[in-house]
């Protein structure tokens, strides 16, 4: 394998000095442990592909003791830049000062780490603040000046996606005193939390006659959600409102079959800013800002779900 | 017999009681009960229905526990079962198949259980502790990592089904403690497996077959975790490798506990477990209902079970009965004949 990289490099500098030889692009990648992660290394691949750069793909099992050893041999293969979606955000100090050393830039993906920013060339990301503010303008713009009831299923206490999300979407309703913010409660980020956290919110509620609209951090809750707003008998999508955050292939489905409203895309695909950065900065050294936020885009039952969820569910969701 | 038995579980029937009055007064209408399109809809109904997988998890722990082990893979085990259930179904393989793979998936599961801590000998908490790591990467494997979503009406209506108005899972951990009581009390099983929980060894010379017993009463385990794993998998249409089942063998131990069984191995009461699980659903409901910031979801319920446990604790009892008989004016004598349930094990 190395031998064949060597005689590649080794015959593309020999025939096409200075034409778009292949770039090699190491990735250390966390590890597979949602679906989002999966899809993210799946359009990582695609995008490495369609830009002919020779990846270098290191899964790191959620440890960081991995994903230096995995820098540390992209380094010593010399590679032209290496892709970085750390696993927490401290200890990056010294191995990153090495990459620096070995002129090789690194770009970060979808995490921050608390290293100085000269160490890294740049990193994308999305704004989880941003996410929950659209979730919440759509809400605005949808109910118009009508009194709406929210509950609001939020993610794993204390996270930050958790946090950041729920003030987002504070920020976008203040100011608008028709909606109103009458249950918030974990639902953990899953299902089946999601589920049963929602069948307490329909007891409380007067059965849900008193709720107008559901806000869920992600959309596996709101899809847990779905069911138990199913069994207690009202029609989700249309007696109660349902916007939530991701846009995984399943809440296109549910998009599709008029049961859920809209969803705000967190995408797996950082990977394409990613080398739109680094072709700039290999052509003439142009530096990116040190943060790219990702679009956070909005799908509504508009935009035509059932295709999205065709396109979305071979990514490894 | 029957006030034998009562008495074993009055402590649960009045904590389950006290708990109950507690939501009450932070949630009025805890205990309304409607009828809507022909089933039974409350907090209650819902308790009842959510209680299903630590019921039922509490059932087999119950077992193993009398027998002087332990089981941490029964979360792991639920999330497997969910995943071949999940899996034989999308491919189309039909329900019967489905559920008889989970279900033996749940008795493999226990198998291998049995065998690290009845044949090689392996420490109960370190024997199920290898399935409980391993087990969620094999529940990955087998849904490929994704939340294996699926439609089918037959297994969706185990976790969301109802019959005459009552939820399906509640049936289903109902029939399930009924049966296992039965089976342990009608015959000489639950005496058996407590004679090994309380000495393997000199039951062992007694002529009880201790190898075979524990092997199945780990199987047992295994089951109880397969029908959990298809109600968990059943109720949100869906087989969640990474989420379900996480942590709950935790909860099934503390129904246990708070069943009043020892962890020392012993007498056992399938009936104070499920009574136990129950009381922990009801304090995980009520702060739903109650509405309080999550925050303090976990430290009510650490609270709530600290003091639980605190009021059932036997030298709390037993000290308080010397304290009484103390104030009444009798003899040291009397308090000192005083029965002290479970000193004797310590």
């Amino acid at each position: 394998m190395k031998l064949n990289g060597l005689l590649a490099t080794a015959a593309a500098l020999a025939l096409t000095a200075g034409a778009a030889s292949a770039q090699t692009v190491g990735f250390s990648q966390i590890g597979s442990e949602s679906g989002w992660r999966a899809a993210e290394t799946t359009l990582t691949k695609q995008q490495a592909e369609e830009r002919g750069i020779d990846l270098k793909f290191s899964d790191a099992q959620q440890k960081q003791e991995n994903q230096i050893a995995a820098i540390r041999s992209f380094v010593a293969q010399g590679v032209d830049a290496i892709l970085l979606a750390p696993v927490v955000a401290t200890g990056w100090d010294s191995v990153l000062e090495e990459a620096q050393e070995a002129e090789i830039p690194v770009v970060l993906l979808d995490r921050q780490v608390d290293s100085s920013d000269d160490l890294y060339l740049t990193a994308v990301g999305s704004d989880l603040v941003h996410e929950g503010n659209v979730a919440g303008q759509w809400l605005v713009e949808t109910v118009g000046d009508k009194e709406c009831r929210v509950v609001e299923l939020q993610g794993t206490t204390g996270s930050s996606p958790a946090i950041d999300r729920a003030n987002g979407f504070r920020q976008a309703i203040e100011g608008h005193d028709n909606i109103e913010i009458v249950r918030s409660q974990t639902g953990d980020f899953t299902r089946a939390q999601g589920k049963e956290v929602m069948e307490s919110f329909l007891q409380a509620e007067n059965g849900g006659k008193d709720i107008c609209a559901l806000y869920a951090h992600n959309d596996d809750m709101a899809v847990g959600a779905i069911q138990a707003i199913k069994e207690a008998g009202l029609n989700p999508g249309e007696d109660i409102l349902i916007v939530s955050i991701d846009a995984v292939p399943d809440i296109f489905q549910a998009m599709a079959d008029g049961d859920a409203n809209a969803t705000v895309e967190l995408t797996p695909n950082m990977a394409g800013p990613a080398f739109d950065a680094l072709a700039a900065y290999w052509a003439d050294g142009t530096m990116p800002p040190k943060f790219i936020q990702t679009e956070s885009k909005l799908y509504t039952q508009a935009d035509d779900p059932m295709g999205q969820y065709e396109a979305k569910k071979g990514l490894g969701y | 017999m029957m006030p034998q038995a009562l008495r074993r579980v009055l402590p649960q029937i009045l904590t389950l009681a006290a708990v109950v009055m507690l939501v009450t007064l932070v949630f009025p209408t805890f205990l309304s009960i409607s009828v809507s399109d022909g089933r039974l809809v409350g907090p209650v109904i819902d308790i009842l229905k959510r209680g299903a997988p630590i019921g039922l998890l509490a059932i087999g722990m119950t077992l193993v526990i009398a027998s002087r082990g332990i089981d941490l893979s029964v979360g792991t085990v639920m999330a497997i079962c969910g995943a071949v259930a999940a899996t034989a179904i999308v491919n189309g393989w039909g329900l019967g198949p489905a559920l008889l793979l989970a279900l033996a998936a749940g008795l493999a599961a226990g198998l291998w259980n049995g065998f690290l801590v009845a044949v090689i000998g392996i420490q109960p908490i370190v024997a199920t502790l290898i399935l409980m790591t391993a087990g969620r990467g094999i529940a990955q494997l087998i849904t490929e990592g994704r939340i294996l979503t699926f439609s089918h009406p037959g297994l969706a209506f185990l976790g969301s089904g109802s019959l005459f108005g009552i939820p399906v899972p509640a049936l289903l951990w109902l029939a399930a403690a009924i049966a296992v009581t039965l089976l342990m009390r009608r015959t000489a099983l639950g005496l058996l497996i407590e004679a090994i929980g309380v000495n393997r060894r000199a039951s062992a010379l007694a002529g009880v077959n201790a190898r075979v017993l524990l092997i199945a009463v780990y199987m047992a385990s295994g089951l109880c975790a397969a029908v959990a794993g298809l109600i968990a998998t059943a109720d949100i249409r869906g087989a969640d490798a990474n989420n379900a089942g996480l942590w709950l063998e935790l909860d099934a131990i503390l129904a246990v506990v708070i069943g009043g069984n020892s962890l020392m191995g012993g007498r056992f009461s399938i009936a104070a477990s499920v009574l136990g699980a129950l009381i922990i659903q009801t304090i995980d409901t009520g702060i739903l209902l109650a509405g309080f910031p999550s925050e303090y979801n976990l430290v009510l319920k650490a609270a709530l079970v600290i003091i639980i446990l605190i009021l059932q604790s036997p030298r709390l009892a037993a000290d308080w009965q010397l304290w009484r008989r103390s104030r009444s004016g009798l003899s040291g004598s009397h308090a000192a004949a005083t029965p002290k349930p479970k000193e004797s094990l310590r």
